[in-house]
């Protein structure tokens, strides 16, 4: 039934998405000195009034008007203020993917980032905020990321001298193998392949880059197709209702699989009513390295912002430990800043956040992004990967030929938007498979 | 001379400005954008979801059309509660088609009715909706569109055959035809206009099946209208998404004709 609820949910979600293109509203508060806040985050009616109530609550120093629209508005908006020299905007929130493309319209940060020493942010984020260039255009805001969960039912299928929070590749699928065999032949890996799946991001952002350490670049290499033939193996072990599967927690909660690999706000509901039964874990080291995707966001000043001293108040206040840790309980984003997680979250949320700060703490990562700058286009090549799960895993078709035919048509998308790479390919424009 | 011209003006303006403009925008589109058709053609999903939409039609009309025929055969007897069957054979027609899809969901997915009844009887479940089975995903989809299609079939074949005089079929009785020849050189030939209408409407929307597929299946039974709402909302692509309702609509237009040529008076 759960299958079926996510299939509703989905078309129930595209409904309103007609229905909900009336118009966007951009003019925030309207009041005097009010610091409108465009952002791409926190769009659900839910997280908006959450999230409205912290600033209401921590946000002292000026009146702010949340404005959450999706992508396309948000870039549309910024572009046209900005053209018409008539910038109303005085603070942008959104993904890294989100700013990328707007970085000459927005102001220098240095100095306001020089003076956040103490909210000690990691060092990839503030390199990201750079956007390729030499200024800060962003401070860190909030991220996500990707994990494994495991039900402790699972550990008694570890292979020996694996630790489940660093496990390689190769002793996940041994892990996999061993739990498929040992469960009357039933698999207990899964990955959300279903039609709303990210699993794209699991190649995109944790596969290839832990075999490659490309993205992108190294789309046909010989270790991508040493990674696609893994991901053979590994998907011989798979739970095969994994294509059915949009949100892991779902089977994770029935029990229909115990590890899973999602994205952090689609695995919170599986420790929900039993917390203590389960394990948020980093995904796996390849020969490369640990290959994680990293889920930032930002908060930038565009360039002509009437309230930009006001905007820099608003942002302070956003990266105290304080906020960032309301943040995370109230809409489950993790904290940028150093912040000690209190002893009261909510347990599903403590666990991740464990996760969460184990994946980017470990050794020999290699962080990589959503793809940057595609607009539209995301959909596109994040389909070239999933075709390439479809045509290797699912149709049995030789690795080699698979990745060079789906390798032309990613160099077709890339050609028509011609943009730099990003992480973790060299930023080298414009971005094409080698 | 001109009062012919204005008396079609209305439904001149009509066609023009929702078919015939929309259409020329359409491959406009599909046009615009190099390689549009070539992305379609290689695009692995293209292929099965013709191959789908086809074998759904050759498998479904058939099927659709022996129940339908039945049903409306059944009536013309007029047994009691006739009108009674008649709303019941209906009802699926006023059901939405995304609403039915949801409806088999609930049967056919892997916890739902069907499976919960199989173990009740003592038989394991089966997966009946996973991409490893594809025929019985296609069944299920083929069981589904039964359901909620044939009605249509049947509501036009009953107002075929009330059109019928009794007359023939009477003097055809008395001449000691048996029900299967008074069916086949009597009642069929009189209802030919309705099941070619009947024909043409169902093949034509048969290639247009979208959600009931969409929800029992998602994409593991890729169908050529799921993929341009695929192309086009999810991999925003409308130039793709154009090249593939073109696809569809010179389907419609070949298997109009077709029917229409095969089914002709000849004199």
């Amino acid at each position: 039934m759960t299958q079926s609820v996510t299939r509703r949910a989905f078309l129930a979600a595209g409904v309103l998405t007609v229905a909900g293109c009336g118009g966007v509203s951009t003019s925030g508060t309207g009041e005097e000195g009010a610091v409108d806040f465009l952002s791409t985050q926190f769009l659900p009616v839910e997280e908006r009034q959450r999230f409205e109530k912290i600033l209401s609550d921590h946000v002292k120093s000026a009146k702010v008007g949340f404005n959450p629209v999706d992508q396309s508005a948000f870039a549309a908006t910024v572009q046209a203020q900005a053209d018409a020299n008539r910038m109303q905007l005085s603070l942008l929130g959104g993904l890294h993917g989100d700013l990328a493309p707007q970085r000459d319209r927005l102001s220098d940060l240095d100095d306001l980032l020089g003076g956040l020493g103490d909210r000690q942010f990691p060092g990839e984020l503030t390199t990201l905020a750079r956007l390729g260039g030499s200024t800060v255009k962003y401070i860190p805001w909030m991220q996500a990321t990707y994990l494994l969960a495991v039900n402790k039912k699972a550990l008694q299928w570890l292979p020996s001298g694996a630790k489940v929070d660093d496990l390689t590749y190769d002793q996940l699928l041994a892990w996999a193998t061993a739990a498929k065999a040992g469960n009357g032949g039933k698999p207990v890996f899964g990955i959300p392949a279903g039609a709303k799946g990210l699993y794209h991001r699991f190649f995109q952002g944790f596969l290839l880059p832990s075999f490659t350490g490309g993205q992108i670049t190294t789309f046909r290499s010989p270790e991508a197709a040493t990674a696609w033939d893994y991901m053979k193996q590994l998907w011989a072990q798979s739970a095969p209702a994994s294509t059915n599967y949009d949100f892991m927690q779902e089977p994770l909660e029935r029990g229909e699989v115990l590890i899973a690999f999602d994205h952090v706000a689609r695995l919170i509901n599986a420790p929900k009513s039993k917390p203590d039964d389960w394990l948020m874990v980093p995904a796996p080291r390849g020969p490369k390295g640990r290959g994680y995707m990293l889920v930032v966001a930002g908060l930038a000043i565009p360039k002509g912002a009437p309230q930009a001293d006001k905007a820099k108040e608003v942002i302070k206040a956003l990266t105290t430990a304080q906020v960032q840790i309301e943040v995370l309980r109230q809409n489950a984003f993790f904290p940028v800043s150093k912040a000690d997680l209190p002893g009261d979250l909510p347990a599903p949320i403590a666990l991740e956040a464990a996760g969460v700060k184990a994946q980017q703490g470990s050794s020999g990562t290699i962080v990589s992004l959503p793809p940057v700058g595609l607009g539209t286009k995301d959909g596109e090549v994040g389909q070239i990967f999933k075709n390439c799960f479809k045509e290797i895993c699912l149709d049995g078709r030789p690795v080699q030929g698979v990745l060079d035919a789906q390798a032309a048509k990613l160099n077709a998308i890339l050609d028509e938007v011609k943009v730099p790479c990003w992480a973790p390919d060299p930023a080298g424009a414009p971005c094409k498979v080698a | 001379m001109r009062k012919p011209l204005l008396l079609i003006a209305p439904s001149l303006l009509f066609m023009t400005a929702l078919f015939a403009w929309p259409l020329a925008a359409g491959i406009g589109q599909a046009l615009d954008q190099p390689g549009a058709f070539s992305r379609m053609l290689d695009d692995p999903y293209f292929w099965p979801a013709a191959r789908n939409t086809g074998l759904l039609i050759v498998v479904l009309i058939p099927l659709q059309f022996a129940f339908a025929l039945t049903m409306a055969l059944l009536l013309r007897e007029r047994p009691r509660l006739s009108g009674l069957y008649f709303f019941l054979w209906v009802i699926p027609l006023a059901v939405s088609d995304l609403a039915a899809g949801l409806v088999w969901l609930s049967v056919f997915t892997d916890r739902g009715y069907l499976n919960s009844f199989l173990e009740y009887l003592g038989f394991s479940g089966y997966p009946w909706l996973s991409h490893e089975n594809q025929a019985s995903m296609f069944v299920a989809v083929v069981i589904a569109e039964l359901w909620r299609a044939t009605s249509l079939v049947f509501v036009i074949i009953v107002a075929g055959l009330q059109g019928i005089p009794r007359d023939y079929d009477e003097a055809a009785a008395v001449f000691g035809a048996g029900y299967l020849r008074r069916l086949w050189h009597v009642v069929l030939p009189q209802l030919k206009p309705s099941l070619q209408v009947a024909l043409i409407l169902r093949t034509i929307l048969a290639l247009e099946t979208f959600a009931v597929a969409q929800a029992l299946t998602g994409r593991n039974l890729p169908l050529l209208v799921g993929e341009t709402y695929q192309w086009y909302s999810v991999l925003q692509n409308p130039a793709v998404a154009t090249a593939i309702a073109l696809v569809v609509l010179a389907l419609s237009m070949l298997a109009a004709a077709g029917y229409l040529h095969l089914m002709r008076e000849r004199t």
